[in-house]
């Protein structure tokens, strides 16, 4: 029996694939049918929301977390004469979108079932299927942080809303800003998404995650003003920070928020998040496939 | 249908002596090693074959597999499966094959075995039609009514395997790949699983080729097998041509009386050509015997001549063995 045969078997629902004069395709092209990684966001999605406990766990975390920051904010700011380069209601926006969105902004919130799939070989069966793993594992991530923060910013952001005067968290000074808040937190999400994939690809080669995960958490969520909120930094300091992706992840979208940035110092992020967004999946993606062209599939 | 030419596939593996010196000084400079992993197989596969892949651990069988499923790259040689080279046109070849890999598991662990073919499904592209009747199909020859609602987590690893063979074959593959199916598994599924893979070879045509260690699988399953060692191909036939090459040994276990007299039972077994005792006591005796160089009756009439035999039974080599003779003939 011949291939062809074998495979008109199935013509009558599906078109004829004739593997004598299929074009070859090769991995370079981009994806194609978002539908399939779409379909491992679903299912990660739907993952992750079981985790409630850890979830509530989180936020009561996170709560805590912000009022200690707040706290201390309050005291800099009641015994320094100069003024400050951020309002202390700006700062304390700042500091509670930080605590409720905490999965979309934080590189050590990691996907560990990813790194054991490497390290176990696991990955044998994500390479046997068609569509490319760098979407495949770009979906995961993606769903993982959105459950994440859909478990946990909702209880925050609406405790932090009603709290007394200077713990409360101020709305945005106008409907644009909300706008331009979801549009640049969302960008900000698919930029840090495509950052954390860097750490993954790194365990093609180290085997062993947590050398890359531990220097990128610490250098990335500095300059991202997870550690000190980047208009509180010296002016050479927020230079060098904004040479790097991370505070388009985290930093940006707050002030925005809080009114810090202009309308048009905020159009212009956007469009600076799209092109980092651009540069970091397109190296992302030849870096993996570099990877898995020297990738051997352990154990077995 | 699979062409596998004068595939060679090396791996480094860095090396050192066990001790603290060793370890520092392998901070430094390294030595490694080459692993010949595979050295210049070829082998064809029609359509419709069932092929049990066999050899000792670390001949290279997974590596193979490997090889063919896309994931590796040899150093050097051809591999033409339907048309495609695996690693080169991965994106298109890989929707034609099944893959299970019996110590790995594809489902998503803590969600319903649903979602996870769901999933599936839309990697696939499966048109839902076709999705719908090949689900129906699976989840009745594999019994997997009650198991589809339930988290990966909570089945028993008879039932996930019947999920995961499941899972491998929604696509509607024209090659199976299994690496290990049975691995682990009790008795019963261990059946429901061969029988599983009778049927889908016969009423779907999908090629086979299995790897396993268990050689039950391959008596029940392959009508050919495939044996490698260290690299090497070494057996490439028909199941019934390898019985009958080494197949001409048969045991003989008899049961006798202790003989009355002071000298032992061994020293009035005869000797005789062809035969090999393999165990000897005052009652019992297990012979060995090549049916090519001294016929059975004569080995019967020449201990029953000299003892008291009160029982005799005769099998032919199980497969198991007639393996283990080829991997020693072979010094793996």
């Amino acid at each position: 029996m011949s291939t062809g045969s074998r495979l008109s078997r199935s013509a009558g629902t599906t078109p004829v694939r004739s593997p004598d004069n299929r074009h070859r395709l090769s991995d370079k092209r981009p994806p194609r049918n978002p539908k399939r990684y779409l379909s491992v966001f679903r299912i990660r999605f739907t993952s992750s929301l079981q985790y409630r406990t850890a979830a509530l766990a989180g936020v009561a975390t996170q709560f805590f977390w912000g009022f200690v920051l707040i706290m201390v904010y309050i005291a800099f700011y009641s015994s320094s004469d100069l003024e400050p380069p951020i309002s202390l209601p700006q700062l304390v926006t700042y500091v509670w979108l930080q605590q409720s969105f905490l999965a979309f902004i934080m590189l050590w919130y990691r996907d560990d079932e990813l790194f054991r799939l490497i390290t176990t070989g696991n990955i044998a069966y994500e390479l046997c299927r068609p569509g490319e793993l760098y979407g495949f594992w770009y979906a995961k991530l993606l769903a993982q942080r959105m459950a994440g923060a859909l478990l946990r910013c909702l209880p925050i952001l609406v405790a932090a809303s009603f709290l007394p005067s200077p713990y409360r968290m101020m709305l945005p000074p106008d409907f644009l800003s909300g706008v331009l808040f979801i549009i640049s937190l969302l960008l900000g999400l698919l930029v840090l998404v495509a950052i954390s994939m860097f750490i993954y690809i790194s365990v093609f080669y180290t085997m062993s995650p947590y050398g890359s995960l531990l220097m990128f958490t610490v250098v990335g969520e500095f300059l991202a003003g997870m550690i000190i909120p980047v208009p509180l930094m010296p002016e050479w300091l927020q230079d060098v920070v904004y040479l790097f992706p991370f505070s388009w992840t985290a930093d940006f979208p707050f002030r925005v928020y809080s009114g810090h940035f202009s309308r048009t110092e905020a159009a212009i992020g956007i469009l600076l998040q799209l092109v980092w967004l651009v540069v970091l999946v397109t190296t992302g993606r030849r870096l993996m496939l570099r990877a898995l062209r020297r990738v051997v599939v352990q154990g077995g | 249908m699979i062409e596998l030419r004068h595939i060679s596939k090396s791996f480094k593996v860095a090396r050192r002596a066990s001790g603290l010196a060793s370890a520092f000084k392998a901070l430094f400079s390294r030595e490694y090693a080459t692993v010949q992993a595979l050295d210049d197989i070829s082998f064809t596969i029609q359509p419709g074959e069932i092929v049990g892949y066999i050899g000792p651990n670390g001949a290279g069988k997974s590596t193979t597999i490997k090889i063919m499923c896309g994931i590796l790259v040899p150093d050097s040689g051809e591999c033409r499966i339907m048309g495609c080279t695996p690693w080169q046109d991965r994106a298109s070849f890989v929707r034609h094959i099944g893959v299970l890999f019996g110590q790995r598991t594809q489902l998503w662990w803590d969600v319903p075995v649903m979602d996870s073919f769901e999933m599936l499904r839309d990697i696939y592209r499966v048109p839902r039609q076709e999705y719908r009747r090949s689900l129906e199909q699976l989840t009745e020859t594999l019994e997997l009514d009650g198991l589809l609602r339930t988290p990966v987590r909570q089945l028993s690893l008879g039932q996930r395997m019947r999920c995961e063979i499941a899972a491998s074959l929604l696509h509607n593959p024209d090659i199976l790949f299994l690496d290990e199916p049975t691995i682990g598994l009790d008795a019963m599924s261990k059946q429901a699983v061969r029988q599983f893979i009778r049927t889908i070879n016969r009423e779907r045509g999908v090629t086979v080729i299995l790897t396993t260690h268990d050689m039950q699988d391959i008596e029940a399953l392959a009508d050919r097998i495939i044996m490698i060692g260290k690299g090497r191909l070494l057996v490439d036939g028909k199941l019934s041509e390898l019985r009958s090459r080494f197949g001409s040994h048969k045991t003989i276990t008899i049961d006798y009386r202790a003989p009355r007299s002071r000298t032992t039972a061994v020293r009035m077994m005869p000797e005789l050509p062809g035969t090999q005792v393999l165990s000897m006591d005052e009652e019992r005796a297990i012979l060995l015997v090549d049916t090519e160089r001294t016929n059975l009756s004569e080995v019967l009439g020449a201990v029953s001549s000299h003892l008291e035999v009160v029982d005799v039974s005769i099998t032919g080599q199980p497969i198991e063995e007639i393996v283990l003779s080829l991997y020693k003939e072979h010094e793996l």
